[in-house]
């Protein structure tokens, strides 16, 4: 029987079948539940497959990358913006390319539901000339997770596989097979292939060069680019990934009039393309994100205008793609019966009652006139909602590990009070070497680290964090004589205003840990992380 | 046969697991699924929900279409009519009458009630009431499950063997109660029609 499974989890199961003996990764919505659905699979559990969180989405891919040299398959999973941070072993790595198969899956978040932007990791795949595969569905999800692993192997590259949040987190019936036994440890033929000092680089570059023909051919012939005909050419339509199903949603059973070609795997295959421009009027490209393909296959100038889509403002140039706005480029009407009622006021998502984060804020929030010109430097986590009523508490947030740095510059360039809210695992994913760097230079500034003991706003994983902070401080270098711990509790109040009050007129760097449990821990969890804290205290 | 369901509430509700019985009954009875939810940001006291689709065909998109959800189940009154332009002429709503207060201004509850009594093919049933009355508070969602159970295009039978299936672990008690809980949706949706008939 067919199993019901996310898009995510039947990405999941593919890489388990396809014989991965590790994944490395960081949460990020819409990505996390991969990792999830391998760490709770009995089945990796026996196989001994690797699946713990990895302290950022470089360190994972790297270690990615170190189980690949020694010849076995292995798996990375991010959200988009965690490829910016694991940008640098991304690009080197379709250099030196792959010894076992390696494939990282990043999950682009269109509509940003829960991210800070919008970008299209398929311009990463194209920037490191590696080829991309793009599912549309749940049951190609499991399929071309299977197919990547082979493809990696085949190419000797990584193998990029692009998600969307709505198939990410919809679920379908998906049809599993046979599991892969895992590779056995076999070393790089080429003793140089890992090295990259650049007289290797070079002829390493020029291979990854001159196997881009084969990539493109391999492309031009896969089964996941069809091309199906059609009867009315006054379009064309290219899709790309889940944009295929918005487009036949508007069509009873599917029955398109237009040419249409699905698009699943990069690069683009080029004699379907050409097909459709030489017998088509026009040409209507359907993609979720940026329009890559649009920008690929369109005219400079613009003159011919044949090629229509975001660009031209026949599709919605921002957000993700639905079957309504797909309707609307293709003509049809889309009737709305109904308003949504006046009296609906909006919910936006807030911290849960119970809440540390809520205690911090409140006591940041009523520092009083010596903290009139402060500024906070936020960062991202549950706490990032410090920045909506009722707190209003952070003036910045921008990516993960930005609001120690920032407080920095901003208190060189004369910003004072300058704090830093930051959680416990931002502060370990890339808050450290920011601290290093106040340290070195003794800024003035404070830190506060909100510590709950978890990655809470993706799910309450744990933290490798945990019991570690204040030994993290002082290896850093932070003056233990303003390297504070309190409790954020309402109880507390006063005393937590003095303390961070004392802390902000001291003349360089002082870091307080704000520390207690995320509420929605279990009791276990919570007794566990006391256990840590202790042990670290003693 | 084609079925578009729209489920909604506020994050932590667990509107997913009428879901998950929908999608066990129906998977049981090899029919096609699609069903969107909402993980994330929102999860954190957000309003959220899921889409639904069910069908003897193949189901292209996991969104439903404006326009075309033949009904709306929700945990929360006013998240109810948040999803309004979704819905079929004459479509089904169902929702729970119990307020989820975590916002600043939340509307007067007597004109949310008349707003939606003003629909003529909706059920707003206390089934928090209903549920705690049967010695079990937690099968709120399933009551309002019951309600709209005679538009699904799923037997009772699939659905009562889909909530065995799905709360088993839990222990026989839990499956009983969650079963009661079923069937008192149902009495209580077959009540309020006889009156509106009337
Ligand atoms: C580079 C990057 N990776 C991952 C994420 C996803 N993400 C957003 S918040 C968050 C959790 C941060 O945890 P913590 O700092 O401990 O704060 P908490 O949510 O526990 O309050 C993660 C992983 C992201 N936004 N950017
Ligand atoms: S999940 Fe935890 S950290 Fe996030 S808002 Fe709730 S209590 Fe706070």
């Amino acid at each position: 029987m067919k199993k019901l499974l996310l898009g995510n989890e039947a990405l999941a199961q593919g890489a388990i079948d396809a014989g991965i003996s590790g994944v490395y990764a960081y949460p990020g919505t819409p990505s996390t539940e991969i990792t999830e659905y391998i760490q709770k699979s009995k089945i990796a559990q026996e196989l001994n497959i690797h699946s713990n969180w990895s302290v950022n989405e470089k360190t994972a891919m790297e270690a990615a990358l170190g189980m690949s040299y020694a010849g076995k398959r292995s798996l990375t999973v991010m959200k988009h913006v965690g490829l910016n941070v694991a940008a640098d072993v991304f690009m080197n790595m379709s250099v030196s390319g792959i010894n076992g198969g390696l494939v990282v899956v990043v999950a682009d978040d269109p509509s940003m539901h829960s991210s800070q932007n919008e970008q299209d990791s398929r311009y990463y795949g194209k920037f490191a000339m590696i080829p991309i595969l793009e599912p549309s569905n749940q049951q190609e999800s499991y399929d071309i997770t299977k197919y990547a692993f082979e493809l990696s192997e085949k190419f000797g590259l990584p193998v990029l596989i692009r998600m969307v949040t709505r198939l990410s987190h919809s679920r379908a019936g998906v049809t599993t097979g046979e599991r892969v036994a895992q590779n056995e440890i076999k070393l790089p033929k080429n003793a140089r292939q890992f090295q990259l000092i650049p007289m290797h680089a070079r002829g390493l570059y020029n291979q990854l060069i001159d196997i881009q023909p084969d990539m493109q051919a391999h492309s031009e012939n896969s089964i996941y680019n069809k091309l199906t005909k059609g009867t009315d050419t006054s379009f064309g339509i290219i899709t790309a990934g889940i944009a295929y199903n918005y487009l036949m949603e508007n069509f009873d059973d599917g029955n398109c009039p237009y040419p249409v070609l699905k698009i699943s795997q990069y690069p683009l295959p080029k004699k379907a393309v050409k097909h459709l421009f030489d017998t088509c009027e026009k040409i209507l490209v359907l993609e979720d994100g940026y329009p890559f393909i649009e920008e690929m296959i369109s005219d400079f100038l613009n003159e011919n205008k044949k090629v229509i889509g975001r660009l031209t403002g026949d599709v919605p140039r921002v957000g993700e793609l639905n079957p309504d706005n797909i309707g609307k480029a293709l003509g049809f009407k889309v009737t709305e019966l109904k308003e949504v009622p006046k009296i609906v006021a909006g919910r936006p998502p807030e911290l849960c009652v119970g809440c540390g984060h809520r205690d911090l804020f409140n006591a940041v929030n009523t520092l009083g006139e010596e903290a009139k010109t402060q500024k906070v430097f936020g960062d991202i986590g549950c706490y990032a909602l410090g920045a909506l009523p009722p707190f209003n508490s952070i003036n910045t947030l921008i990516d993960m590990g930005a609001s120690i740095t920032m407080a920095k510059g901003a208190s060189d360039a004369g910003i004072h009070p300058a704090i830093a809210i930051i959680g416990d695992s931002t502060f370990t994913h890339s808050g450290m070497t920011g601290l290093l760097e106040a340290v070195v230079e003794n800024t003035k500034m404070t830190v506060i680290i909100s510590d709950n003991s978890a990655i809470a706003m993706t799910g309450a994983q744990d933290s490798s964090a945990s019991g570690r902070l204040v030994n993290i401080c002082k290896g850093i270098g932070v003056d233990p004589k303003h390297l504070k711990v309190l409790t954020p509790l309402h109880k507390n109040l006063d005393e937590n205003i003095d303390l961070i009050r004392n802390e902000i007129n001291y003349n360089g760097v002082s870091v307080i840990i704000s520390q207690r449990p995320c509420v929605q821990l279990s009791k276990e969890k919570k007794d566990n992380i006391k256990h840590l804290l202790e042990i670290a205290i003693n | 046969m084609k079925i578009n369901i729209i489920l909604a509430g506020v994050g932590g509700q667990g509107i997913l697991t009428i879901a998950a019985v929908i999608d066990t009954a129906a998977l049981a009875s090899n029919l096609n699924i699609k069903q969107s939810e909402v993980h994330g940001m929102s999860q954190r006291g957000g309003a959220v929900q899921s889409h639904v689709r069910i069908s003897d065909k193949e189901v292209y998109s996991d969104l439903i279409p404006i326009g075309k959800a033949d009904m709306i189940i929700s945990v929360e009154p006013m998240e109810l009519l948040r999803y309004l332009p979704f819905l079929k002429k004459d479509g089904l709503l169902v929702t729970d009458s119990n307020p989820f207060l975590n916002i600043a201004i939340y509307p007067e509850l007597e004109k949310l009630y008349t707003e939606i009594k003003s629909y003529p093919n909706s059920l707003l049933i206390d089934a928090q009431k209903i549920a705690k009355d049967l010695g079990n508070s937690r099968a709120t969602n399933i009551v309002l499950l019951g309600a709209a159970s005679h538009q699904l295009p799923l037997s009772d039978e699939s659905l009562q063997q889909a909530i065995k299936t799905l709360f088993e672990r839990k222990g026989e008690k839990i499956v009983t109660k969650n079963l009661e809980a079923f069937n008192a949706g149902k009495e209580i949706a077959k009540e309020i029609f006889s009156q509106k008939v009337v």
